[in-house]
């Protein structure tokens, strides 16, 4: 399979009643997933070139950063990668622990294992759901959108919240997982492989939604690498890396899953690739509950953690430090970090770097669907406009992390 | 200091040495901190310096992982660096790039013929520092509009205006 090219006699051209004219496609389009405005030249059916025109969505997150207390950054991080909150926490959080160089318990690593590998069964849920319904198949979406809706409930009852958890902290997490927890997420990880099965049945085997996606969208494993694609839209193109591995953290190092690749290249590809995800994450999620062990969810950091309610009803330090870390903030060791993790649409990067005081001197996200969607116009030049759609939608992205 | 694997080396110490033994002049400062190596490349020679880590057999800095500005505080000369983060899709191994720019001059060489992926990432240090790279095939503006006036991340910027914004 090789990519799609254009016929080498065609000239770009931008004149009207010509042969070839630019469309606008967004910022309103339903299939750009936000507010994604693309810029199509084209050519009767054909995309001669294709320029994405992003910063609807700007909201000066970074300027933001800079203003606030680093545990007041936690919060706004929830807002980027809306689909994938729990993993933009992580990113910020491990990158502030490693500038504290703060030793976070077992239990709190387990947690973060587990709620991190939910958020992206939840994340990839609506991908899938989203990515079928642009290509026409909208029964997919009902399907998905009831599993997603269980693990907003494991989260919710963990966190307080649906969307914007903000369940982790720096120096561990918000709070101990509720009472009863464990059994809702074994019911919930027992039943899940037969919902999976289940969204194989209704698109896997669909002759229309294959004809749909093989061949088209088409990058090389080169390619993708220089185009500084990541997560599952890299392994789509056959290249086995995942962050969990190669730069192991939270203890991922001991946890048996397997990186699926395809060799496509295509949108087919990213598609088997995310489903396979899926099967992998439940894998994760299954050995983190079943290595949950009574501990500590805090690290041992008085000046850093906010201390239990217990402890500051009876200790006169404790309250102490609960008012200085909520007035004040806490210092931070002048440094800088770069800290990449997994998250659901590949490599999402927290730059931190700190002068020393409660808050930080720059906070930069490299937010996975940043790049990933810089790479459209390799895959859709040459395509025909109907099948950007299926592009977008097999790039995963989320304009809330791409314009920040 | 922790012990967990996460804050194993990011940078093997015989790639560093090997790196330094090649070409003094590029990486001749080095900063080692947290586990993270740090060359303080001089501008000039960040481009030929990119192509070198990628080409470098012990090297092999395939994969451009993020490129993102910084501005160290209105008094401080050097006011602005650039951060180059590389990272080697079959070593695994990573390191960072830092470039350092005067308030006058804040040209340096764009990187975007050694990965394409540099373009966005230079278009938005571009928009919200003000950097200029030279040779990027299109530098405009990425996430505020192309009429902004002035570069949003700079610390002399404030972080709230009195007007409201409107499209000229």
């Amino acid at each position: 399979m090789s990519s799609a090219t254009i016929p080498p006699q065609f000239e770009i051209v931008d004149r009207p009643l010509d042969t070839q004219m630019t469309i606008s496609m967004g910022p309103q389009h339903p299939s750009t997933h936000g507010v994604l405005r693309l810029e199509l030249v084209l050519d009767g059916e054909m995309v001669v070139k294709a320029t994405p025109d992003i910063g609807y969505l700007h909201t000066g997150m970074e300027k933001l950063f800079e203003y606030k207390k680093y545990q007041q950054g936690i919060v706004i991080t929830d807002r980027m990668d809306y689909l994938n909150p729990l993993g933009n926490n992580l990113a910020y959080v491990m990158a502030g622990e490693k500038l504290l160089g703060l030793e976070i318990p077992e239990r709190a690593q387990t947690i973060r294992v587990l709620m991190c590998e939910l958020q992206r069964i939840g994340s990839h849920l609506v991908w899938l759901g989203t990515h079928a319904l642009d290509i026409g198949a909208m029964t997919v979406f009902f399907y998905c959108f009831r599993e997603r809706e269980k693990i907003l409930n494991l989260i919710e009852a963990a966190s307080g919240g649906r969307l914007t958890p903000s369940y982790f902290r720096i120096g561990g997490l918000m709070m101990d997982l509720p009472a009863g927890f464990e059994n809702r997420c074994r019911q919930f990880l027992e039943a899940f492989p037969r919902a999976l099965d289940e969204f194989h049945k209704l698109l896997s085997g669909n002759k229309i939604f294959q004809r749909r996606t093989q061949g088209i969208g088409y990058i090389s494993a080169e390619d993708a690498i220089d185009w500084g694609l990541a997560g599952p839209c890299l392994r789509g193109s056959g290249v086995a890396l995942d962050i969990r591995r190669a730069n192991p953290y939270c203890g991922y190092e001991k946890y048996d899953f397997e990186i699926p690749t395809e060799a496509d290249c295509d949108v087919w590809a990213r598609y088997m690739v995310r489903m396979r995800e899926m099967k992998e994450s439940h894998k994760i999620a299954v050995q983190a509950v079943s290595r949950l062990k009574p501990g500590p969810t805090k690290a041992d950091a008085p000046k850093v953690v906010l201390p239990d309610r217990e402890a500051m009803k009876t200790h006169m330090d404790a309250l102490i430090h609960h008012f200085l870390i909520v007035a004040e903030g806490f210092d931070v060791p002048a440094g800088e970090v770069y800290f990449p993790i997994e998250a659901s649409k590949g490599e999402l990067g927290v730059y931190m770097k700190s002068d020393g005081g409660p808050k930080p001197s720059r906070v930069h996200f490299r937010g996975p669907s940043f790049v990933n969607l810089s790479a459209l116009p390799v895959m859709s030049e040459g395509e025909m406009v109907a099948d950007i759609v299926a592009i977008i939608g097999s790039l995963d992205i989320v304009l809330g992390e791409i314009d920040r | 200091m922790t012990s967990g694997p996460e804050n194993i080396e990011q940078t093997p110490s015989p790639l560093v040495a090997a790196l330094q033994r090649e070409h003094l002049e590029w990486f001749g400062e080095v900063i080692v901190a947290l586990g993270e190596t740090t060359f303080i490349v001089p501008r000039e020679h960040i481009v030929a310096a990119c192509t070198f880590l990628k080409a470098f057999p012990e090297a092999r800095f395939d994969f451009l992982a993020d490129i993102c500005g910084a501005d160290r505080g209105v008094e401080e000369e050097p006011r602005f660096e650039v951060n180059y983060h590389l990272f080697s899709t079959t070593k695994y191994h990573r390191i960072r790039l830092k470039v350092l720019l005067n308030e006058e001059d804040t040209h340096v060489g764009s990187v975007t013929g050694v990965w394409r992926t540099a373009n966005w990432h230079e278009r938005e240090t571009f928009d919200l520092f003000g950097v200029i790279f030279d040779g990027h095939p299109d530098l405009r503006r990425i996430l505020l509009p192309d009429d902004w006036q002035g570069h949003a991340l700079r610390k002399d910027f404030p972080l709230r205006g009195y007007e409201p914004y409107s499209l000229k």
